[in-house]
């Protein structure tokens, strides 16, 4: 038991660190937000040396129901990375109405997203879950006096509450059906034969699964929730818990259904071409710039999902490859979203207002313009390394169909990207006159990752390749 | 020359001098913009002067392994690629001059896209990774797109987008090509794919996804609509880049990539290409012919000529390629400075209907001079660039097919025809419009860009063999290559040494089964 605790240092210090957080902001009051917010980050830093420290150790915990691997850590220092931002950038967002409980929640759903990331059971597997979810919850509706973010909590608590009930209603079946709610003894039971029960069992928790990460036809909730969420919390939530949820997808498909990869696959390929095609024919004709990048993010997915379909190592890399370049891609597009300010600081969520902003703000709008090309895939942006490696998988597993029509749907998910990038450069400037200067964070942010993504990128390939097998090794 | 890594030098100049122009001011920028690509060009004249004409096949190589993971930065050239390279660095100072006035927004930005450009077709020439291959072929639509866009025509949105999504739709199944023929030979060096056999039964579709790209790439009838809308939106050095330049790099994929690396399906499948060719340059020669628009008249015209090219590279026999290398170039130049000669106009009235305009030859001496030039050397009069690359791939066609030439054929004549009719209308005639009386004749900046492409085209069109030389070598591996599979022609090559009667009419009935075929 002490030695498992050992193995869990990230989680612990994320806990305490969490809890220590919640105790200042009850006792200390609303006013001194700085220092809880840096009690935050100081934990997720901690949290990360810890992971890192621990990076390629391999151990069961708590009689198997927590793995402490590579592939956790690869997606539990996404996690805290993404969230480390999502903390920093929060202030200048909220202002006056940025509470103790931010950082808080962040904390709070960040440790639910590594247990995600490292679970063996399915009832960990859920815990994790629903403490992310819930705190997710309160997030979306975090600034109580809007209406649409009230009103994107409430979806998504609803909306989340049914998927968690599939999630459940599958995990049942599992239990039921092999005795165990071990990976390892699903994986035994779906390897002595599928019965309808196993086969039930599995659609349905995929399903749950597919709602975490707005696969379609499980998205609807995203571009509602994306748009009335406060900006930061939908920076957090199109990056975190979306690598905590294919992270988990990924463990669980290939670890406790990884000998009924025939009867998942196909799951997968229809979540994917789905994803691929809604997501990119959605987001025409969208005019708010968050729930465009909404429609973009399930439209990524599906890609994540095509190299998931090729159920091989090699697709599991690319999936791993994928989520670590569209987080960062994410954060960014997301950062020039919290940028567009008028000039009294009101947020422009607009489309047609950006019509020539890239001759008001040049090095914004080249750095949007960087995102949304790197969304597209279109070399030399690095966003096009992540596509080709899911594609190659795809090919290698013998799945020529799919990375065709994945392929080819991407040209119409280029359409709507080319638009905004249009309206950016091509159309004259709109009345709408932008406030300048950012924080040096933010703009230090948006720079590094426009730089990274443009062709610095490719030099980190061979890292890259080592640190993505090294992590997907670990499931096979 | 081992020790000057030339060729990344070249990408470098441009690229760094990109982002220079970028935050310099409008003056500078432009500045900037023309000394980078002098720079590259003396460098390409260095690297032709260096290039070892019946060397080996591969020069100045650079290899770097492991710096990008599974591909390598791996450059190097052929023949075929040098003369290729020193039509895209000889062509660029040119785009610079000529955009020098006419483009006054956002200099910066325009001239940083045109470098990018610069690097681009380098890259796409020098390239031997098939993944660093379709990373520059695929880089080439972000500065286009931004350069019809921004600095377009009225209908430039419209154009950019076709332009943009057209092409990329074709690239897109070119790539998941690659990716199958990287797991089937296990390598992504181009040297080594060269000379890989590639099962027949893969080589079909392999074929056909290459097809698919390089075809909207060229353009091939009937996915050429793209080009006629985004030459007429185009700024005029736009056009010239994308007439020069750009199309060669659809043709390029032909010799480089689906010829030798798919010998079989070339040669099952070139009833296709000989069916499309066919048509484009019957039908857009005739629909060229009643354009009111002189930059849509030429880019069809562009489609005609790129149509023999296809049918010349397919006829699979030395003249044959090395003709439609030659159109290539000549192509580029002819094409680049017509493209010219409408800017020059363009600048001074600001339309582009022919109607509008007429009787230059009276206040516009020395223009209509160097347009009657590059008619001349559009059309293939004897002595320009022109001839030289028609009828020797011409006599490559009709070696192969004598239908497909006897119809490639009717492409001169009716090329003659819209090009005259074309330099008719505007410049011979009565000189009644008042505008137009007062357009002055071309200035300095102008006689600067017009002399070289001058140059050239009579150069080419004198003495070929400069151009012939280097790929020379190159076309005769190529051909050496596409022999096992090569279907007979239904010529008499052999007629000056008559062979014994049966082996004659074993040719013929081979050759009458293949044209019956290939007119299908």
């Amino acid at each position: 038991m002490t030695a498992d605790l050992a193995l869990i240092w990230p989680e612990l210090i994320l806990t305490i660190g969490g809890l220590i957080t919640l105790l200042l902001g009850t006792f200390g009051g609303d006013r001194r937000v700085g220092l809880y917010q840096l009690a935050a980050l100081v934990t997720l830093a901690a949290a990360a040396a810890a992971v890192v420290a621990m990076f390629g150790t391999q151990a069961s915990v708590f009689s198997n129901t927590l793995e402490v691997d590579a592939f956790g850590g690869f997606a539990k220092l996404l996690i805290y990375a993404a969230s480390f931002i999502c903390i920093l950038i929060a202030p200048r967002f909220f202002k006056d109405a940025m509470r103790a409980e931010y950082p808080v929640l962040i904390l709070f759903a960040t440790l639910g997203m590594g247990i995600m990331a490292s679970a063996r059971d399915l009832m960990t597997l859920y815990v994790g879950l629903e403490l992310n979810s819930l705190a997710a919850y309160v997030l979306a509706s975090f600034m109580r006096s809007d209406d649409r973010s009230s009103e994107a909590g409430l979806k998504y608590f609803v909306l989340g509450a049914l998927a968690s009930g599939m999630l459940l209603y599958g995990i049942s079946l599992l239990y039921g059906f092999s005795g165990t709610t071990q990976f390892a003894g699903i994986a035994q039971a779906m390897g002595g034969g599928m019965n309808n029960g196993l086969l039930f069992g599995l659609v349905f928790v995929i399903a749950g699964l597919a709602f975490k990460i707005s696969a379609v036809p499980f998205h609807m909730w995203t571009p509602d929730v994306y748009e009335g969420a406060p900006t930061p919390v939908t920076t957090f939530f199109a990056s975190a818990p979306k690598v905590a949820a294919m992270a988990l997808m990924t463990r669980v498909v290939i670890e406790a259904m990884g000998p009924a990869t025939a009867a998942w696959q196909q799951i997968m390929i229809f979540l994917a071409l789905a994803s691929i095609i809604l997501g990119a024919v959605g987001a025409i004709g969208q005019k708010n710039i968050k729930r465009l990048l909404a429609y973009s993010s399930i439209n990524n997915v599906g890609y994540m999902l095509v190299g998931l379909a090729a159920g091989t190592q090699q697709g599991v890399e690319s999936v791993l490859t994928y989520l670590l370049i569209y987080v960062v891609t994410t954060i960014g597009s997301f950062l020039v979203v919290l940028q567009l300010r008028d000039t009294e600081g009101n947020p422009i969520e607009s489309i047609p207002a950006l019509a020539g902003f890239s001759q008001r703000r040049p090095g914004l709008a080249a750095a949007m313009a960087v995102f949304l090309f790197s969304l597209a895939g279109i070399p030399p942006l690095f966003g096009f390394w992540p596509k080709y490696l899911v594609f190659q998988a795809a090919v290698d597993a013998n799945l020529l169909p799919l990375a065709i029509a994945g392929i080819v749907a991407s040209v119409i998910g280029a359409f709507y990207y080319i638009a905004v990038i249009k309206t950016m450069y091509f159309d004259d400037k709109s009345e709408v006159e932008f406030g300048t200067g950012g924080v040096v964070v933010e703009d230090a942010v948006i720079t590094a990752s426009a730089l990274w993504l443009s062709v610095v990128g490719y030099f980190f390939i061979p890292v890259l390749a080592v640190v993505s097998a090294t992590a997907a090794a670990v499931l096979f | 020359m081992s020790g000057l890594p030339i060729l990344s030098l070249m990408l470098a100049v441009p690229a760094v001098a990109a982002i220079a122009c970028v935050f310099a001011g409008d003056r500078n920028a432009r500045l900037i913009a023309l000394a980078a690509t002098l720079i590259d060009f003396a460098l390409g004249v260095m690297l032709w002067a260096n290039f070892d004409i019946g060397g080996a096949q591969w020069q100045f190589q650079e290899m770097h392994r492991g710096i990008f993971g599974p591909f390598n930065y791996a450059l190097g050239i052929d023949g075929i690629a040098l003369v290729l390279i020193m039509l895209s660095v000889f062509l660029m100072p040119l785009c610079i001059l000529a955009s020098w006035q006419s483009v006054t927004k956002r200099v910066g930005l325009y001239m940083a896209m045109f470098l990018v450009m610069e690097v681009v077709m380098i890259g796409v020439f020098a390239a031997q990774d098939l993944l660093l291959f379709y990373i520059f072929f695929e880089a080439g639509l972000i500065p286009m797109y931004f350069i019809i866009g921004i600095w377009g025509g009225a209908n430039r949105i419209y154009a950019a987008f076709k332009f943009f999504l057209y092409t990329l739709l074709g690239s897109v199944l070119m790539l998941i090509a690659m990716i199958a023929m990287i797991r089937e030979a296990g390598t992504t060096d181009i040297p080594t794919l060269l000379v890989y056999n590639f099962p027949p039964e893969m080589q079909t579709w392999l074929w056909l996804a290459f097809f698919a790209s390089l075809a909207v790439k060229m353009p091939m009838w009937p996915v050429h609509t793209w080009l006629p809308d985004a030459h007429v939106q185009a700024p005029t050095a736009g056009s010239m880049i994308l007439a020069g330049v750009l199309l060669k790099m659809g043709s390029y994929g032909f010799i480089r990539f689906m010829m030798p690396m798919f010998p079989d399906a070339s040669a099952q499948l070139m009833w296709i290409v000989f069916a499309l060719s066919m048509i484009a340059v019957v039908y857009t020669s005739l629909v060229a012919l009643v354009q009111s628009d002189m930059k849509k008249l030429i880019a069809y015209s562009s489609v005609a000529h790129m149509a023999i090219v296809t049918a010349g590279l397919f006829a699979f026999n030395q003249q044959g390629i090395e003709g439609a290398m030659i159109i290539m170039l000549s192509h580029g130049v002819v094409s680049a400075a017509l493209f010219f000669c409408v800017g020059v106009i363009y600048d001074r009235l600001h339309t582009r209907e022919i109607n509008r305009y007429g009787g230059l030859a009276v206040n516009m001496p020395a223009y209509a001079l160097f347009f009657m030039l590059f008619t001349m050397a559009s059309i293939g009069l004897p002595g320009t660039s022109g001839f030289v690359g028609e009828f020797l791939s011409l006599a490559g066609i009709y070696e192969a097919s004598s239908w497909v030439a006897l119809v490639c054929t009717t492409g001169i004549i009716l090329g003659a025809a819209y090009m005259l009719y074309l330099y008719r209308r505007i410049v011979f005639g009565e000189l009644t419009k008042d505008d137009v009386k007062a357009m002055p004749d071309i200035n300095p900046r102008e006689w600067a860009i017009f002399v070289p492409l001058a140059a050239v085209a009579l150069w080419m069109g004198v003495y070929p063999e400069s151009f012939l030389a280097p790929i020379r070598g190159d076309v005769t591996t190529v051909v050496a290559r596409l022999a096992p599979a090569k279907p007979a022609g239904d010529a008499h090559v052999t007629a000056g040494k008559p062979k014994a009667a049966h082996d004659t009419h074993g040719e013929a009935a081979a050759g009458e089964a293949h044209h019956a075929g290939g007119v299908q």
